[in-house]
This record gives structure tokens, C-alpha cells and sequence, in this order.
């Protein structure tokens, strides 16, 4: 199968790789995918307490090449971005951006679910961490 | 994966490592060849002029060759486009032929596509079909073979070699059974002829496949061994024509193809008991490599009755793609999905009782008559290096080096 120029730049040089503690309140885990379906996506970001801002992400990914790159690509753009911005990237984003043929499109799809996935961990956790009534947003 | 590990002086790059799937032309067999593309071109059926002599007895010499490797004699090689029309031929011809006998055929799981899927044809037209699971050695169990047959079956299909995990197949005790039971035994020896000393009397075949590219010849020929004797071996012709190969394989014969097989199995006898020494050598070379350097492996097949140049190893918690992509300028072969026209995992090491991750993380590694010990050491050098760097992308070898039980998690997997 030939990859595309994007694909093998982030499989040769990933982007963000790494774990964060999870225990951190400010860090949010998605774990998506199976081993038997042979891609697992863990994905993390930490969000800025006091701007919203997703201050630094981190991945591993047990996968194909493009499942490595999908996942890779994503640790890049949810930087800097809000939380809310960060539920906006769409798995077609990813396609475009990689050129990821159709057989793949499966790894953006995980990668998207990856990053709702670590988003949400968030949020439930900043949910059961601040006190009751008080709003997230100002 | 940036390449750190440099290629050696003497190491040309790529590097072919993938022989189960076809090896390289030897240039003696090139050499043995040419001259039937050229001046000697006549047809081998032409029974009448100096043409079709000289193509016949080039014929024929080859017959000789190829016999003289599996025990056989002349009159007993068929001719055929390769080993996939050898095992059609041999099963259906069967099939048709000792219809009015019975209708059971006994195979394992774990052969090659020509032959299940040639059985699975049969049982659309009435015939019963016994796959055989092997063990988790990929050897099948003699006492299921014997449980299986009952007096309706005509034929036991089992392969010498496996051509993914290169286990080797109590042939000589299937063979015995079968003759005990009156059951004709085909083997399909693709992998096995011209690697492992094979006699077609040794192990009671009534019929063998066997190939030219899989032992350094052409493509495009292959043969069938079909017994005369003890007892003759009878088959009904899938093409029909002009009768050529005693009737049971019309079509004009390939014959600078057919030169080159025989050439090829000549070689094979020659080089076969030193070649063998020196493939194992290499294989347990590099399975040592690896396994010095690496924890978390597989390897996959038993290892006592094996193909000398075979090694398959499953790298776990690495996918098979990622990693052939990390090792791009050798050519192997993975287990895994990703490398499948199907997007299923490999159905031998699945029948082996591996998990589908396991099988994702495979590479068949198929040593062969061309390849050095200095590119086996760089092979080795590479696979540790990449399959380190993605243990580092791996959640999953993560998660097992904190001590977590992988198969305890509840995983969130997409319908695919």
C-alpha cells in the first residue's frame, strides 16, 4: 500500500507521544479501539484551568500506519484549542489532511472518538470535582 | 520509523526475505531455460519432426528430474500450470472419479486457499468435507484423522509444509493410515519438495503437488505426482484438449517452463542436505536475535518438525502493518488484517488458537537460498530496533508492563 507524505512523516516522527497521569483532574483519557480489531487509541489532553485551553495532549496508539498518524495529527491540533473547539475536529478533517485512502478511514474515525472520548473524560471529571451549581464557563 | 540501523557493507537493500511466497529465479535455472525460448521452440507433441524430438526430450529429462527428487518415476509426473491446478486436479479429479466409492474428503483448516477452497466447491456438488483443527503446534492429531474416516472416504488432502508457519505434517503416519484404510492420500508439497527430503513410497502418497517458484524455477509450472502402482491412481481430466499428459492434462506443454522446473528439482537434490544445514542455521540465528533483544514474543508453529528457512513470530502488542512499514526495505509477510485483501486476520494462526491480536502482530519471516548471514544480522538489528520504538506507541505494552490484564478491560471497539 503506498502512504502518503503526511502519513509517513508522522509514523517516522510522531508527534506527542506519551502518558499523562491520569488521576490529574486536569487531564482527560480516551481509550478507544480493541486488540483483537488490531488499533487501540489512547489519547490525552490537559486542559489550562484558568483559560479553558488545552495546554498539552499526548498519545499512544497500537495500530497501523495510519491509525499512528491519525492519532499523531490529532495530538497537534487539539493544542491550544478550547474544549468545545476540540469537539469540533471531524474524522473527515483528518482524512483530507493525511490523504487517507478508503480502507482507512476507520483509524480517523477511531481518532475522532478518541479525542470525544478524552474530552468527555474530562468533563465527567470536572463534573464530580467542582461543587455543585457552580458553572464551568464564566 | 526513522531508520537508525544502517545497512552493512555487502547488505543490498531491499532485502527479499519473503520465499514462501515466491523465491528468485536461480541463473542456472535461467541459464537451463533459454534456450527453449529461442532455437528450441518446437512443440513437445510433435511427433514427427526434429522440432518436437528435441522439445520432447527436454520434456522428458525434466520428468526424470522431478521423480528423481520425490522417489518417483517418470511416468508419474503431470505436467500443470502450478501447484494451485496440481491440487484442483488432484482433489476434484478424484472427487469425480471415485464418486461411485464415497463422497467423504478429510483436510486440515490450516491448508493452503487452492485446497480448501477446492473442497469447499465439492461440498456445493453433494461431497462431505472433514477440516481437521490442528493443535496449537499447527500439527494435526493422528487420532482425529483416524476418528474422521469412515467408509465413505475416498481421499485424505493434508499439505507436507505449512506455508505460513512452516510446521511439517506427520506425513509418512498420514500416509501409512490411509494405505491401511485403502483411502488415497494427496499432499500438497509446495513448500516442502526440494527443502526436506520427500519420497512419494516413504510416505505412501497417491498423489503430490509441487511447484517451480516456490524451489528457485519458473512460474507457471508446477506438477502432480500420480501413482501407477501399489495402487494406480485414477483421474477424471478438469481440461479437456488433446489428450496430452496421458489424458489427464490436455493443453501443449510449457516447455521452457517445464525445462526450468526440472533443472530446478535437479538442483534441489544436489544442494538440499547442505542448503537445509545452513537455512537452519540462519533462521535459529535470527530467532535468537530477536529473542535476546526483545521481551513480550511468539513464535509461532512448532519448532521440531519445521521448514528449515521458515520462522514466524508474533511481536505482540505491535501491529503487523505498522511494523512492516518500519522495516519497508525488507520484504516479509504479515498475519495481520491490514495486509489482507480480506481486512481478516491470518486463518492458519487463527486455527492455532491465536487471538486476533496476536495474529495482527506476525511477520513470516522465509529464509531462502540467496539470502547471507550479514543481511540476517541486519534483519535482526531492524526488527529489534522498530519493534522498540512502537512498544513506545503502544498503549497496550504499556498497560501490560503496569501489570494490567489486557484481557480484563472492557474495550470500546467500533463495529469493524
Amino acid at each position: 500500500m503506498a502512504y502518503s507524505d503526511k502519513v509517513l512523516d508522522h509514523y517516522s516522527h510522531p508527534r506527542n507521544v506519551g502518558s499523562m497521569d491520569k488521576n490529574d483532574p486536569n487531564v482527560g483519557t480516551g481509550m478507544v479501539g480493541a486488540p483483537e480489531c488490531g488499533d487501540v487509541m489512547k489519547l490525552q489532553v490537559k486542559v489550562d484551568e484558568a483559560t479553558g485551553i488545552i495546554a498539552d495532549a499526548k498519545f499512544k496508539t497500537f495500530g497501523c500506519g495510519s491509525a499512528i498518524a491519525s492519532s499523531s495529527l490529532a495530538t497537534e491540533w487539539l493544542k491550544g484549542k478550547t474544549v468545545d473547539e476540540a469537539l469540533a475536529i471531524k474524522n473527515t478533517d483528518i482524512v483530507n489532511e493525511l490523504s487517507l485512502p478508503p480502507v482507512k478511514i476507520h483509524c480517523s474515525v477511531l481518532a475522532e472518538d478518541a479525542i470525544k472520548a478524552a474530552i468527555g473524560d474530562y468533563k465527567k471529571k470536572q463534573g464530580a470535582h467542582k461543587p455543585a451549581g457552580e458553572t464551568v464557563a464564566s | 520509523m526513522s531508520t537508525e540501523v544502517k545497512a552493512p557493507e555487502g547488505v543490498k537493500l531491499p532485502i527479499y526475505m519473503d520465499n514462501h511466497a515466491t523465491t528468485p529465479l536461480d541463473p542456472r535455472v535461467l541459464e537451463a531455460m533459454l534456450p527453449y525460448f529461442g532455437a528450441k521452440f518446437g512443440n513437445a507433441a510433435s511427433r514427427n519432426h526434429s522440432f518436437g524430438w528435441e522439445a520432447e526430450e527436454a520434456v522428458e529429462q525434466a520428468r526424470e528430474q522431478i521423480a528423481k527428487l520425490i522417489g518417483a518415476t517418470a511416468k508419474e509426473i503431470i505436467f500443470t500450470s502450478g501447484a494451485t491446478e496440481s491440487n484442483n486436479l488432484a482433489i476434484k479429479g478424484v472427487a469425480e472419479m471415485y464418486r461411485e466409492k464415497g463422497n467423504h474428503i478429510i483436510t486440515c483448516a490450516t491448508e493452503h486457499k487452492a485446497v480448501l477452497d477446492t473442497c469447499k466447491r465439492l461440498e456445493k456438488y453433494g461431497y462431505r468435507v472433514t477440516y481437521l483443527p490442528p493443535g496449537k503446534d499447527g500439527l494435526i492429531d493422528l487420532d482425529d484423522l483416524k476418528r474422521a474416516m469412515d467408509d465413505k472416504t475416498i481421499l485424505v488432502t493434508i499439505m507436507a509444509a505449512n506455508n505460513e508457519i512452516g510446521v511439517l505434517q506427520p506425513i509418512e503416519q498420514i500416509g501409512a493410515l490411509c494405505k491401511e484404510r485403502g483411502v488415497l492420500f494427496h499432499t500438497d508439497a509446495v513448500q516442502a519438495v526440494g527443502k526436506v527430503p520427500i519420497d512419494v513410497n516413504k510416505i505412501n502418497a497417491s498423489l503430490l503437488s509441487l511447484s517451480g517458484h516456490k524451489i528457485y524455477g519458473p512460474k507457471g509450472v508446477g506438477a502432480l505426482y500420480v501413482r501407477r502402482k501399489n495402487p494406480r491412481v485414477q483421474l477424471t481430466a478438469l481440461i479437456d484438449g488433446g489428450g496430452h499428459e496421458r489424458g489427464m492434462r490436455s493443453g501443449t506443454l510449457n516447455v521452457p517452463g517445464i525445462v526450468g522446473l526440472g533443472k530446478a528439482c535437479e538442483i534441489a537434490m544436489n544442494d538440499m542436505a547442505e542448503e537445509s544445514k545452513r537455512l537452519t542455521a540462519l533462521r535459529d540465528r535470527l530467532k535468537n536475535k530477536i529473542l535476546a533483544e526483545l521481551d513480550e514474543i511468539q513464535v509461532n508453529g512448532n519448532m521440531e518438525h519445521h521448514l528449515p528457512g521458515n520462522l514466524n513470530m508474533s511481536f505482540l502488542y505491535v501491529e503487523g502493518e505498522s511494523l512492516l512499514m518500519g522495516i519497508h526495505e525488507i520484504a516479509v509477510s504479515s498475519g495481520s488484517a491490514c495486509t489482507s485483501a480480506t481486512l481478516e486476520p491470518s486463518y492458519v494462526l487463527k486455527a492455532l488458537g491465536l487471538g486476533d491480536d496476536v495474529a495482527h502482530s506476525s511477520i513470516r519471516f522465509g529464509i531462502g537460498r540467496f539470502n547471507t548471514e550479514a543481511e540476517i544480522d541486519y534483519v535482526a538489528n531492524k526488527m529489534v530496533d522498530v519493534v522498540k520504538k512502537l512498544r513506545e506507541l503502544s498503549p497496550l505494552y504499556e498497560m501490560v508492563r503496569e501489570g494490567i490484564d489486557l484481557s480484563k478491560i472492557e474495550w470500546q471497539a467500533e463495529g469493524h
